[in-house]
């Protein structure tokens, strides 16, 4: 008994982790790529932008989890995208009363929300076929993913595009800015660098692992993927 | 006139969609392996943006009128998804061949952000129905430019010997990043 609640328990902090490393939204799957490059020219602007995604996300899952045996199959998407453009309009007005200078900075792009291809996934490879808690930890995994990739690009963006992290000057008055990282070249750049430095920790994981035989973790990575 | 050609160019070259919005990623990155599938995205693209900018204006009229703007959102999600699938039966229906070489590609543009883009930025920029048309034409003549540049670049890299690393994703966004350089050089003629 005990060791079955054990195992659940695994399996529930498994499907909250997943979303925020081994299948990261963005570093991994490539997925809802436009905002994370559109918006994150600031550390604000990308907190404020994952935190809303983040939100449609759990609240989206857990719609669609709970009507999920109520939607005919055939119209299932339209269904979905409907709930998703719903909770965007939420957040919309949400955002326009908690800071209008946000609102304005990411402009037409938290409407865009609705198209960001990770919570359309989600959806239809999670919620759609889970119950409500796990859809929802399933939800907050990935959200958080999100998030943390807005911040690692809004993060480096910000400190060598303007020499401040979130307002706050870094570098004292004769810093000049890289003014290239806040332009949109900058962020296909930044993006670019990061999925080298993940290829490359991929790549240096799997040779340990070849080189020291099949670990521990590894065999446990593989029977997740399996089950 | 003269400010419809200079929506056109504005959404074309200057702002180009892909480059300077990051709107139609998904696509940019994935159908940009081969010129040839470029093109014929890039001509789908131009055409649903067309109608999906027509409707836009009509639906952004109706809601002015009956004063709900809360529903923009909503229904231009809805009018998007359906005209694709309007489109794509007319073209069944009178050019067959025109279906079979769109193939998959069809119904992906309903989950293209720079279609959606469209109907916000000329709602919010309060465009007239010429203006949104013009904005439309520029916005997917935009697209397809990025997309037939990022392809050949692509077609090249591939024979090119590249570290293992950076193999992917990571030298596309390179490229793009380049890519995106050059085309801020576009960004004096707005004025």
């Amino acid at each position: 008994m005990t060791n079955e609640t054990k195992q659940a328990q695994h399996e529930n902090l498994d499907t909250l982790t997943r979303g925020i490393w081994r299948e990261n939204p963005v570093f991994v799957m490539l997925l809802g790529l436009c905002p994370v490059l559109a918006v994150t020219n600031s550390v604000v602007n990308a907190l404020a932008m994952g935190l809303a995604t983040t939100f449609v996300l759990f609240m989206a899952s857990t719609v669609v989890s709970l009507v999920r045996k109520l939607i005919p199959k055939q119209v299932r998407i339209a269904c979905y995208i409907l709930v998703i453009a719903t909770f965007v309009t939420v957040v919309d007005y949400l955002l326009q009363a908690i800071s209008f200078e946000v609102h304005r900075a990411l402009g037409a792009f938290i409407a865009l929300i609705v198209v960001n291809c990770a919570i359309l996934g989600r959806s239809e490879a999670f919620a759609s076929k889970n119950n409500v808690g796990k859809s929802m930890l399933d939800a907050l995994g990935f959200g958080g993913g999100f998030t943390i990739a807005c911040l690692c690009m809004g993060g480096v963006r910000e400190v060598l595009g303007a020499g401040t992290f979130a307002g706050i000057p870094l570098f004292g008055p004769s810093f000049a800015g890289w003014s290239i990282m806040i332009l949109p070249g900058g962020a296909f750049f930044v993006l670019g660098a990061w999925l080298l430095l993940f290829n490359w920790l991929r790549e240096r994981k799997e040779r340990a692992e070849k080189f020291t035989g099949t670990s521990f973790e590894n065999r446990e990575t593989s029977k997740d993927l399996g089950t | 006139m003269n400010s419809s050609l200079q929506i056109f160019i504005d959404a074309c070259l200057i702002n180009n969609f892909v480059l300077a919005y990051f709107l139609g990623l998904c696509p940019f990155l994935g159908v940009s392996t081969k010129t040839e599938t470029a093109l014929r995205m890039g001509a789908a693209v131009i055409f649903v943006m067309l109608v999906a900018s027509a409707s836009a204006y009509g639906i952004h009229q109706i809601l002015v009128y009956i004063n709900a703007p809360y529903l923009h959102l909503i229904s231009y999600v809805v009018v998007i998804a359906s005209s694709v699938q309007l489109v794509e039966m007319f073209i069944k229906k009178f050019s067959p061949t025109l279906f079979r070489t769109l193939g998959i590609f069809l119904p992906l543009i309903t989950t293209n952000c720079a279609i959606l883009g469209v109907a916000l930025f000329q709602t919010n920029r309060e465009y007239d129905f010429i203006e949104s048309l013009s904005f439309a034409t520029g916005a997917g003549v935009g697209f397809t430019l990025a997309l037939l540049m990022m392809s050949g670049i692509r077609e090249r890299l591939e024979l090119s010997d590249l570290s293992s690393v950076a193999q992917g994703a990571a030298v596309t966004l390179m490229v793009a990043g380049v890519l995106s350089m050059t085309f801020m050089g576009f960004a004096g003629m707005g004025r």
